[in-house]
């Protein structure tokens, strides 16, 4: 098999081979072309980072809730109606402090909590982060444009089972107050995955 | 096995090209690989260690070149032709042109014989074992000490689903290490949390 990567050929374009195998699940009997609009209407409405941000800013303004999301993350999104994957078993929210920043990673491939925080985006499953932020992570976020003072631990989070991670971003001080509506608006997916912090927080 | 997606750890790379609000898909066809691998796990042709395995087994040259969804498109395929849906000439003569596969797959393994329960607080060791099927261990964590943080339900042990073997689900664990023990003064101080399962680990 793999002396097809040498011969003078050359593989098939990436569009030519998905469309062959678009053929030939169709042929038996799959349904490929509702499953790709089913698949683009999920990931364009559905698996989107807002997901998460509710689930943030209700965390924030509801002690109580906070600390259901702590106990059992997949019932406490389940309470405002956000499914996880049926291998997705286990969520864990992942509690920021100004002393503590939490970072998540998948090293072996690109796990990622994709129904609650959206689907992961390139970088997170380049080959660099992957590679760095388990034994780089404050140089690696110092580059992404988060300069942590020395006093701030990191904890960074290998996602090697199917168990999925969120982070609580610290909420911004200036934004103490605010309904929950307008705290939705300010939440990131780049700060539910650890790289970033809101507002300078 | 000690294939290159085993990235963690690994030295040499530059600064991650990273961009905030970053699209997700770029083309059609991605959009396609993501969702048809998504389409025949949904149908039960194959699960999601045997998806992630197929992607291990590409070869190196085919990994490290291959973008994020040619990785998907080649496990797919891959799979299709294992599981009898099809032939890499039938995939070939479609796609009018070379369509590499992954490589074949080593044996599986059942659960250790020998599992412990653990503890929040509990100090483990990472079994110093070499397997050359599935296995989600991180190389950066064999042979290391960490401890215990948190326990989680059991899931289907990835060495024995990937391979459809027979196994127990097992608890996995999350096991906080100290990076001064993983790369002793090579590496930023921090400590890294990897989701362990039971088999894996021993007091």
């Amino acid at each position: 098999m793999d002396d097809n990567q040498i011969t003078s050929s050359g593989p098939a374009s990436v569009e030519q081979r998905i469309d062959a195998i678009q053929f030939v699940m169709q042929a038996h009997g799959m349904d490929t072309i509702s499953a790709i609009e089913k698949g683009h209407h999920l990931a364009q409405e559905e698996w989107v980072p807002r997901n998460g941000a509710r689930i943030v800013a209700r965390a924030w303004t509801d002690l109580a809730f906070r600390q259901r999301l702590l106990k059992d993350g997949k019932a406490a999104a389940a309470e405002l109606g956000f499914d996880m994957p049926p291998h997705h078993r286990y969520l864990v929210a992942l509690e920021n402090t100004p002393n503590l920043q939490n970072v998540i990673v998948c090293t072996l491939c690109s796990c990622t909590a994709f129904s609650i925080i959206g689907l992961p985006p390139d970088w997170y499953k380049d080959l660099e982060y992957r590679a760095r932020v388990v034994r780089e992570s404050r140089k690696v976020l110092k580059e992404m444009g988060l300069d942590l003072p020395a006093s701030t631990e990191i904890k960074v989070w290998d996602t090697t089972t199917d168990t999925r991670y969120m982070v609580i971003p610290v909420q911004p001080p200036e934004t103490i107050g605010w309904t929950e509506e307008k705290l939705v608006d300010i939440i990131t997916k780049e700060s539910m995955i650890g790289v970033a912090r809101l507002m300078g927080s | 096995m000690d294939g290159l997606h085993d990235m963690g750890g690994r030295q040499g790379f530059g600064a991650v090209r990273y961009a905030p609000n970053a699209s997700v898909f770029h083309a059609e066809w991605e959009r396609k690989a993501n969702f048809l691998y998504g389409l025949a796990v949904r149908l039960g042709i194959f699960n999601m260690d045997e998806y992630r395995h197929a992607i291990e087994r590409m070869s190196p040259y085919h990994y490290m070149s291959a973008s994020y969804y040619e990785r998907t498109l080649t496990s797919l395929a891959t799979l299709l032709v294992e599981k009898g849906i099809t032939t890499q000439a039938e995939l070939e003569a479609i796609a009018k042109g070379k369509f590499p596969l992954a490589g074949p797959s080593a044996p599986g393994r059942s659960n250790h014989p020998d599992r412990q329960r653990f503890k929040p607080g509990d100090r483990v060791w990472v079994r110093n074992e070499y397997f050359a099927g599935h296995i989600r261990l991180p190389g950066y964590i064999r042979g290391k000490q960490g401890v215990v943080v948190r326990e989680t339900p059991a899931y289907p042990f990835p060495d024995a689903h990937a391979h459809g073997i027979e196994a127990e689900n097992e608890p996995t664990y999350d096991v906080a290490f100290r990076t001064e023990d993983l790369w002793p003064d090579a590496s930023d101080s921090a400590i890294v949390n990897v989701g362990v399962f039971q088999s894996y680990l021993q007091i």
